[in-house]
């Protein structure tokens, strides 16, 4: 009698971990191929990107490791001058194609996923606002997303990049290069987040825990936060990952068209730039790497934020 | 309904205003245009005087509905960086974009279509498969690879094609146009696959899934039924009522087409007005940035609105909707 239910349930309850392992949505993820892989995959190239000062066999950016001689070595061969051999190659300056290329994913990935947790937090905190407190709040908030809307986001972000850009001082736009980048591609991507907030804050408003909590006299923003942002989350996570993706390629792109991060902290869209120009006097290993790279991390993302949108729709189990 | 479209104009003007002012606010407090008008050796009454040219020393609305009568007139300013009028410069790059733009669109669309209606029919051959997985590949490379790969195929490697500019062109007027030369033609073929693989890919997949929709209908049975030939069946009875939503589709992304080129004609050094602006935001030139912004925006703004009429014509239960409704 004196064992109530909750202490009962907590001895047979085994760890957090446990029951987390055990959960339907691991189930899904062990059954898929295409998940199992390219969360691999995903996750090995973020490692490497982490880890890359470890990894890396040099420090492509500490200009006393840099031999000019052993510039345009290819891959696996040795250089004629210097003897020395890179697994993939060297540019035109003799940095080792491979540590240029794990420098230059962290930064992609530091760009991407900095500017979609901007983002996430700008649309998720307009979202729940245009939903919650609706009226003017709302019609103006989603009258600058419409806006937004009608223009391509990669548009968006280099208007931003450019007036932000005007903005800095010249000495400074090389240091805040990245800065502006991440601002620029988050701005650009926000809508999508506040409109999918927005949709799930007026279903979930109306039920009866809301109602709950402003009768025990809760604040509008700790409804918010603390009762309806945990109930809209999951779609969030979907959009986000699959932003993820989009992010890189934004950032890709941005700085391949030479307005992005610049040469002195090259991303790999910096990188293909860079290999672009030897295209033709056939140093392709240059261009190569940093591209499938770049391919093989938006892909893999890709195919994650395909499958997480998936498993976390019920209807389509 | 004539509220509707009144309402739907309404509505564009007031977007177009929206992004006057962003534009005129770039112009106005990114970096001083007297700073960059103004050598090293002005004095103060040089400095006054470009003030009062340039209407600078009138209030802010004043300024903003005077750049506003400029911009609907083609008066853009002074570029920073050439020096020459903002709108004489578009003028001379718009053909270059524009015989871009227009023959990757009518890629695009016709061999989307054409692709979208062979998959529909083959659903289960191999050919129709492969095209398929491979639109898929097409959707998730980055633009700006696929035009170093095609740069790598067909100009390092066979030598087939030029690698960047648009050729020789003949003058027309003002308009200078790739079309009459062999080397012009030949420019155009990299660049318009390169802008228009996308759109043709969406164009594809679209076009499959409406017409696998409209195939299972019944009249298309009782077409069949009736002894029409496959051919009259598919493209005259099938086709035919799948092109609402393609229409839609493809009015819209015209203005991803002329956005999306800014990368294209990065890759493919095209002098047309996306290469301008990329050069434009490196250089910090603020008027054609904002004199671009003002362009596309009143292109995208007007391609919005003309395809939200066309719908609003072509689908009658939306007018019925609308003023039902109401």
């Amino acid at each position: 009698m004196v064992d109530t239910p909750l202490s009962d349930s907590a001895a047979k309850d085994p760890s957090r971990l446990r029951l987390a392992l055990q959960s339907d949505f691991i189930y899904q993820f062990k059954r898929s191929p295409v998940a199992v892989v390219s969360f691999a995959i995903t996750l090995l190239l973020v490692l490497s990107a982490i880890f890359a000062p470890l990894i890396a066999p040099y420090d492509p950016f500490d200009p006393g490791s840099l031999n000019l001689m052993n510039g345009f070595s290819a891959p696996m061969t040795p250089n004629a001058f210097t003897g020395d051999s890179f697994w993939l190659g060297t540019d035109d300056q003799g940095r080792d194609v491979f540590s240029t290329i794990l420098y230059g994913m962290r930064i992609s990935l530091f760009v991407g996923a900095a500017a979609v947790a901007f983002a996430m937090v700008l649309g998720i905190t307009l979202g729940l606002l245009a939903g919650y407190v609706g009226g003017w709040t709302e019609t103006i908030i989603m009258r600058i997303a419409d806006v937004q809307l009608t223009f391509p986001s990669i548009l968006v972000a280099m208007l931003i990049f450019g007036v932000a850009k005007g903005v800095t001082p010249v000495e400074y736009r090389d240091q805040m290069a990245i800065w502006v980048l991440i601002i620029a591609i988050g701005l650009s991507d926000w809508v999508q987040f506040a409109r999918v907030v927005r949709g799930a804050t007026l279903v979930e408003k109306n039920k009866e825990y809301v109602a709950a909590a402003k009768l025990i006299g809760r604040t509008g923003p700790a409804i918010m936060l603390r009762h309806i942002l945990p109930n809209v989350l999951s779609p969030v996570l979907v959009i986000a990952t699959i932003s993820l993706a989009l992010a890189i390629i934004a950032e890709a792109t941005l700085s391949f068209l030479g307005v992005g991060a610049p040469p002195t902290q090259p991303s790999l869209g910096t990188l293909i730039r860079i290999g672009q120009g030897f295209l033709f006097s056939g140093e392709w290993w240059i261009l190569l790497f940093p591209a499938l790279t770049l391919l093989t991390l938006a892909l893999s993302v890709n195919l994650l934020g395909d499958w997480l949108r998936d498993a976390l729709n019920p209807r389509l189990r | 309904m004539l509220a509707y479209i009144i309402q739907r104009i309404g509505q564009s003007a007031l977007v177009l205003l929206i992004v006057g002012l962003v534009a005129f606010s770039m112009f106005r407090f990114v970096g001083d245009p007297i700073d960059n008008m103004l050598g090293q050796e002005r004095t103060q009454e040089d400095i006054d005087r470009l003030r009062g040219q340039l209407g600078l020393d009138q209030p802010f609305v004043m300024q903003y509905v005077k750049f506003l009568g400029g911009a609907v007139q083609g008066n853009f300013g002074v570029s920073y960086r050439q020096g020459r009028p903002v709108s004489e410069i578009l003028l001379e790059r718009a053909p270059a974009t524009l015989e871009l733009a227009a023959v990757s669109g009518f890629l695009a669309i016709s061999i989307g279509i054409g692709l979208g209606v062979f998959t529909a029919i083959r659903r289960n051959g191999i050919t129709a498969n492969v095209i398929m997985s491979a639109s898929l590949i097409g959707v998730s490379l980055p633009t700006f690879l696929i035009g170093i790969l095609l740069i790598y195929l067909f100009s390092v490697e066979l030598g087939w094609l030029p690698s960047f500019g648009r050729g020789e062109t003949v003058k027309i007027g003002n308009w200078s146009t790739g079309f009459l030369t062999e080397t012009g033609l030949k420019a155009l073929i990299l660049p318009s696959i390169t802008l228009g693989l996308y759109q043709m890919t969406l164009i594809m997949r679209l076009v499959r899934s409406e017409m696998l929709e409209v195939l299972r209908q019944d009249y298309i049975r009782f077409a069949r039924a009736r002894g029409l030939r496959e051919r009259a069946v598919n493209f005259r009875h099938a086709l035919k009522n799948t092109l609402v939503p393609v229409i839609t589709v493809t009015g819209l992304q015209l203005g991803s087409i002329i956005a999306f080129a800014i990368i294209t004609e990065t890759v493919f050094q095209w002098p047309g007005v996306g290469l301008l602006f990329i050069n434009a935001i490196q250089f910090v030139d603020i008027p054609v940035m904002a004199a671009y912004l003002m362009l596309i925006s009143v292109m995208f703004v007007g391609i919005n609105l003309i395809v939200d009429l066309l719908y609003f014509a072509i689908d009658p239960r939306l007018r019925v909707d609308r003023t039902g409704g109401h």
